[in-house]
């Protein structure tokens, strides 16, 4: 039995400690916001956050995971982060399959760094979207950006 | 948010019939009976309509909610929203309480395929097919909801009018709302089926609307095949012969005992599958078998063999695709000017972001299908086919498609191994493809060759056109050679919309054991290349600006000419640029639009490449939604530069070499282009363009021009990696 926390609840999970944490989210607590995209961390379809850093959940060992594991069904209520409202302001999806993953990766992006340039985006954010979302996700983040500025 | 269309009503098959000639008493006027029978709502052969649907198309409950129906696959391409927008215009609904469901395959299996067509979305067909028929379900119901409301109130239906959601009878002061008239229009037959409004009279149609199905995607509440969950269900990895053809030869399981988990292996005729109760452990079984394999005969077999053989077969027999005036007359000519040039293009993985995946339940009459696709009835009559249970016995719950790009159009190789396992272990199957089997066991992008020759008369002018193309067949398989022609393989060469005064195009259709299928934007993918940069050489060679040049020989074409000219205007054509820079340009026509794009590029001494901006103009006729048609545009510059820069699948010793996005690259942030702009030139008429695809084939050639432009070097061979593009 291993102890996971994830999205503020405690679970206990009957895996072994080298279950990827990606399927361990997906399978065992049924949170299927998280995908599988190619299973050796390029694609970041599976971005959550450990202790509110970006991890790739495909190659994460659940053994090894000590801190509070966030999904996309935990990043808010109601569509309420400012990433979310931005995504939504400039209708990014297109197919929505890598949003979950990008989505995660721009929220721990602005954590780290609240004002991100275009060089840091792409620095940064290495999740692949095969629709081609990356210039409505750019505006997208730097809106995002300029609303958290605004509450802070 | 859930778009399953496995509903069949639970209605048995004898006793829904579809109201038209038979229940209404043969009142249709003015269209054919067919048509107008599907727009009437399903009743039972006693009259009675249980299930309260206005039509197949729609559904409105008390609360004014409308759930339209979407007989086409949402795949990111918007066509859910923009179907929708068209229904809702001529419903005169309140677009605030529309919601969306996929049409269901199952039910229209059980029409005959008449009520949903094809439900096909491919070939960028979404709307453009389903215009019609998705314009009369809207007007169709509003007339009936307006008889409805005159009936009510007893005052003839003319004197009832529509607005947003509800029927108004003036001279009395009286409403009702759509949703409590619903229940009775449901039953009202027309007598005659209503017009369509006319293009100038849309209200929502043509306006940017946000997409309906952007919400569930932030929160991860939308449901894609992936996530399907079946109760009882147990999950299979699989991998796949290496070499396409080749079988299994031998299976060493010893590396099994010590996974938790566990519950077999299925042997298949070219690839393994593990079953286990979860898919990791499946996965984790998968990668500790030793597999033998047989190649086929193919092992080897080199991507440079694969290459020649396309070169070679160049000068070989070739069918002739068109021939127009006499172009050997034209080519042979005393002072003509001659161009010559080889291109070619490599296979492509499709890669949609979610690999292929199918879960099925099997129950000796009955089978359940979920997975996400392009082509529900096809899922449909697959399943039917390998399982004996009959068509309208198979229900497709068919999801959001995280992606599809041709992949899930076709062939579905998921499905056929997820009913063969479901066999085996006689509970429901979970069996998902890694990426690494996703990308080698792909069905790929043609690759091709194709050399023109064109003759100019000494002002330039071109006198004939001349394209030899070698290329797989998209519909014939197995690795043979064919003098034949079909369209996808000269899409774009013959038929060109270029007013070139005489033409000999030929083509042989020269397969590998490598399977092809059809890659977004299909023919034009790779052809838009070819023929975009061998303009682009006869305007040099002519001596004159490749926008004036392509101008001249489309002055019989308005759309191309109002494309083009937003492109010199929108894309700062002429406009100086420093040393090292350049501007290109391509438009092709293509899925019933003309597409074209301006790309500026920066390009270093020692080589360096960067799209610094791409300007797309596209004219579709009719526009349903700009804000996806955008969305198109932007994506298909990507995922063309994806293609561009990087894209190709390699063979070696008869097998793919490219397995993840390691090796098989994808554009991301750092290499999207800062600024990439979309104008629409809708220039109206009887017809309705595609949109999905036209955007894909002019980014290679334009990047490549722009290349030129900024460099003198003339890029012929995709993908760009390869090519020295340093310069002095």
């Amino acid at each position: 039995m291993l102890t996971l926390t994830v999205n503020g609840q405690r679970h206990e999970v009957d895996v072994e400690p080298d279950a990827p944490l990606l399927w361990v989210i997906r399978d065992e607590l049924g949170l299927t916001g998280t995908k599988f995209g190619c299973g050796i961390a390029q694609c970041g379809a599976c971005t959550v956050h450990v202790d509110g850093k970006p991890v790739r959940a495909c190659i994460t060992p659940t053994g090894s995971v000590k801190g509070a594991v966030t999904t996309i069904e935990g990043l808010s209520k109601d569509l309420k982060h400012p990433v979310q409202q931005a995504w939504l302001i400039e209708d990014a999806p297109q197919c929505g399959y890598c949003q979950s993953g990008q989505i995660m990766a721009a929220a721990a992006l602005l954590a780290a760094k609240p004002k991100p340039t275009d060089a840091e985006i792409d620095a940064e954010i290495s999740n692949i979207c095969r629709c081609g979302t990356y210039p409505r996700m750019r505006k997208a983040i730097h809106r995002a950006a300029a609303s958290m500025a605004k509450k802070a | 948010m859930v778009m399953d269309g496995s509903q069949p009503l639970n209605l048995s098959r004898r006793s829904v019939v579809f109201a038209g000639a038979s229940a209404a008493g043969g009142l249709m006027i003015g269209v054919p009976i067919a048509a107008n029978a599907k727009m009437q709502p399903a009743v039972l052969a006693d009259g009675t309509n249980p299930v309260k649907e206005m039509t197949a198309f729609l559904v409105i409950e008390p609360d004014n909610t409308i759930t339209i129906r979407i007989p086409h696959a949402e795949m990111g391409q918007g066509t859910s929203t923009a179907l929708a927008m068209l229904v809702a215009e001529e419903l005169e609904c309140d677009w605030a309480k529309v919601r969306i469901e996929y049409a269901s395959a199952n039910r229209n299996a059980r029409t005959g395929g008449k009520l949903y067509e094809g439900m096909q979305t491919v070939g960028s067909r979404g709307v453009r097919t389903s215009v019609k028929m998705m314009q009369q379900a809207g007007a169709s119901a509003r007339e009936r909801l307006r008889v409805a409301a005159a009936q009510r109130w007893n005052v003839d239906p003319a004197d009832c009018a529509i607005a947003s959601g509800k029927c108004l009878h003036k001279a009395t002061n009286r409403s009702a709302d759509y949703g409590g008239l619903a229940a009775a229009a449901a039953a009202v037959q027309l007598a005659q089926e209503p017009g369509i409004r006319a293009p100038k009279d849309y209200k929502l149609v043509g306006k940017w609307t946000p997409r309906l199905d952007t919400a569930v995607k932030l929160d991860g509440s939308a449901k894609f095949g992936i996530d399907a969950q079946v109760p009882g269900m147990v999950y299979a990895a699989v991998w796949s012969a290496p070499v396409y053809g080749g079988a299994l030869k031998s299976v060493d399981e010893s590396g099994l005992k010590d996974i938790r988990g566990i519950l077999g292996v299925v042997k298949l005729k070219d690839a393994v599958v593990v079953v286990a109760d979860r898919y990791w452990r499946a996965k984790k079984g998968l990668d500790a078998l030793k597999i033998e394999w047989d190649a086929a005969g193919y092992g080897a077999v080199q991507q440079a063999d694969l290459e020649q053989g396309l070169r070679d077969a160049l000068d070989g027999p070739m069918f002739t695709a068109e021939k127009k005036g006499d172009p050997d007359a034209a080519l042979a000519a005393s002072g003509a000017k001659l161009v010559e040039a080889v291109y070619e293009a490599p296979f492509l993985s499709h890669s949609p972001m979610e690999p292929l995946n199918c879960t099925v339940q099997l129950a000796p009459d009955r089978v359940d299908v979920w997975l996400s696709t392009q082509a529900p009835m096809a899922v449909l009559q697959t399943a039917a086919k390998e399982t004996g249970v009959a068509p309208e016995n198979v229900y497709v719950h068919n999801a959001f498609v995280g992606g599809g790009f041709g992949r899930r159009g076709g062939a579905p190789d998921e499905l056929v191994q997820a009913i063969a396992v479901a066999k085996q272990v006689g509970k429901p199957v979970k069996l998902i493809w890694s990426r690494e089997q996703d990308i080698r066991r792909d069905r790929y992008r043609p690759q091709a060759a194709v050399r023109f020759k064109a003759a100019l008369d000494p002002a330039g002018k071109p006198q004939a056109f001349q394209a030899r193309v070698a290329v797989p067949s998209l519909i014939r398989p197995g690795p043979q050679t064919a003098q034949a022609s079909e369209p996808m393989a000269v899409e774009c060469i013959a038929g060109s919309f270029y007013a070139f005064p005489s033409r000999d195009i030929g083509v042989v259709l020269k397969n590998s054991h490598v399977p092809v299928s059809f890659w977004r934007g299909v023919g034009s993918s790779q052809n838009g290349f070819f023929v975009e940069g061998f303009v682009d050489e006869m305007a040099h060679a002519a001596g004159q600006d490749p926008l004036a040049f392509r101008r001249a020989l489309l002055v019989n074409r308005p759309d191309a000419l109002g494309v083009l000219d937003a492109m010199a205007t929108k894309g700062d054509w002429g406009k100086p640029l420093p040393k090292g820079r350049g501007r290109g340009l391509a438009i092709i026509e293509a899925y019933g639009s003309v597409s074209g794009q301006v790309v500026e590029v920066t390009v270093a001494k020692d080589g360096k490449l960067s799209v610094d901006r791409v300007t797309c103009v596209l004219d579709c006729y009719h526009v349903a939604n700009p804000n996806t048609v955008a969305q198109q545009m932007e994506g298909a510059v990507i995922m063309g530069l994806t293609a561009a820069l990087w894209g190709e699948i390699t063979i070696k010793n008869g097998a793919p070499v490219e397995t993840n996005f390691h090796n098989y690259r994808m554009a991301r942030f750092a290499e999207t282009p800062p600024r990439i702009d979309v104008h629409l030139t809708p220039s109206g008429g009887d017809r309705w363009g595609g949109v999905g695809e036209p955007g894909l084939g002019p980014l290679a050639p334009a990047l490549t021009n722009a290349i030129f432009a900024a460099t003198g070097k003339r890029v012929r061979k995709l993908p760009l990696k390869h090519a020295d593009l340093t310069w002095a």
